[in-house]
């Protein structure tokens, strides 16, 4: 029997999602490190990051990183496959299709901190629906949804003005230093 | 930075947060019923039964459906508060003839639950 390698290649687009989507775990992490007062309330960093990669790359690299930082930062936070890697996933997911219909929307009217803010709202409206559908049904939620969908309109708004600023710095700055 | 139409959704954001604000009803985590001015029984507003309540003209059904309470039979002669329907939070059901009341309301903070 002679030793096989098993080689894989990276291209370069491989290499930019892989680095763009540690960027999106870092965020994710230094989140996680942050203590809030109330539960289930975080700002949501990483999604900067699938914003910028979304205007920049398109929707497949967005939804690579977007994947990839969440199964990844489910590993490092080690809530891989639980309830909240779930509500994670769902959540990621649910914005994601929200940001890549509303990328379409006239560019001169609607910009990031709109796109922002409806992927906030996609994100929490659908990860209190799975709570109430398949978490917790026997519970109402409903009254949570105001309190959470006011802090998805703070975060998204905050979010979208940082990715606007960060669109408006030299493209070469962020793109290369980050394929390098 | 926004442009026009990021006003807009962070307008309609808003306006969406602030109804759903004002809309949200008012909590209820309390049944309470009584009986010729006794509590009877105490209960959740989620948990679904229909309880059989003795008085002196006969036996007040209360049922407790998803959160909301109703007198569902009574033997007064007439039927007031079986009228009244599903209760709203805060409010109470008084079948007078059968000296039997419902009320739907808050239970105080109770650390042992907690």
């Amino acid at each position: 029997m002679t030793a096989s390698t098993i080689e894989l290649k990276a291209s370069p687009e491989d290499r930019r999602i892989a680095a763009l989507a540690a960027a999106g775990i870092g965020l994710a992490l230094a989140e996680a490190a942050i203590p809030l007062p109330i539960p289930g309330i975080k700002p949501g960093l990483a999604n900067i990051v699938t914003l910028l990669v979304l205007y920049r790359f398109g929707w497949r690299a967005a939804a690579w990183v977007s994947l990839l930082r969440i199964v990844a930062g489910a590993l490092f936070l080690g809530t891989f496959l639980t309830p909240a890697f779930v509500l994670s996933l769902a959540g990621g997911s649910a914005s994601l299709a929200v940001l890549v219909l509303a990328i379409r929307l006239p560019q001169a009217w609607f910009g990031p901190v709109g796109l922002s803010l409806l992927a906030a709202f996609a994100h929490v409206a659908t990860q209190l629906a799975v709570v109430d559908l398949w978490l917790m049904p026997q519970a109402s939620l409903q009254g949570l949804l105001p309190w959470f969908l006011a802090a998805a309109w703070l975060t998204g708004l905050v979010n979208g003005l940082v990715v606007a600023r960060m669109m408006n710095l030299p493209q070469p700055e962020c793109g290369q230093e980050i394929a390098a | 930075m926004p442009r026009a139409g990021d006003w807009l959704i962070l307008v309609a954001g808003l306006a969406l947060v602030a109804g759903l604000f004002l809309r949200a009803p008012a909590v209820a985590d309390r049944v309470t019923i009584k009986q010729a001015g006794r509590t009877f029984l105490e209960t959740h507003p989620r948990i679904d039964r229909t309880i059989a309540v003795p008085g002196p003209l006969g036996t007040t059904q209360v049922e407790i459906k998803s959160g909301r309470v109703r007198i569902k039979a009574d033997p007064s002669p007439r039927q007031l508060c079986v009228k009244q329907g599903w209760l709203q939070a805060g409010e109470a059901a008084i079948c007078l003839p059968n000296r039997v009341s419902v009320e739907l309301g808050r239970a105080a903070y109770d650390s042992l639950n907690y």
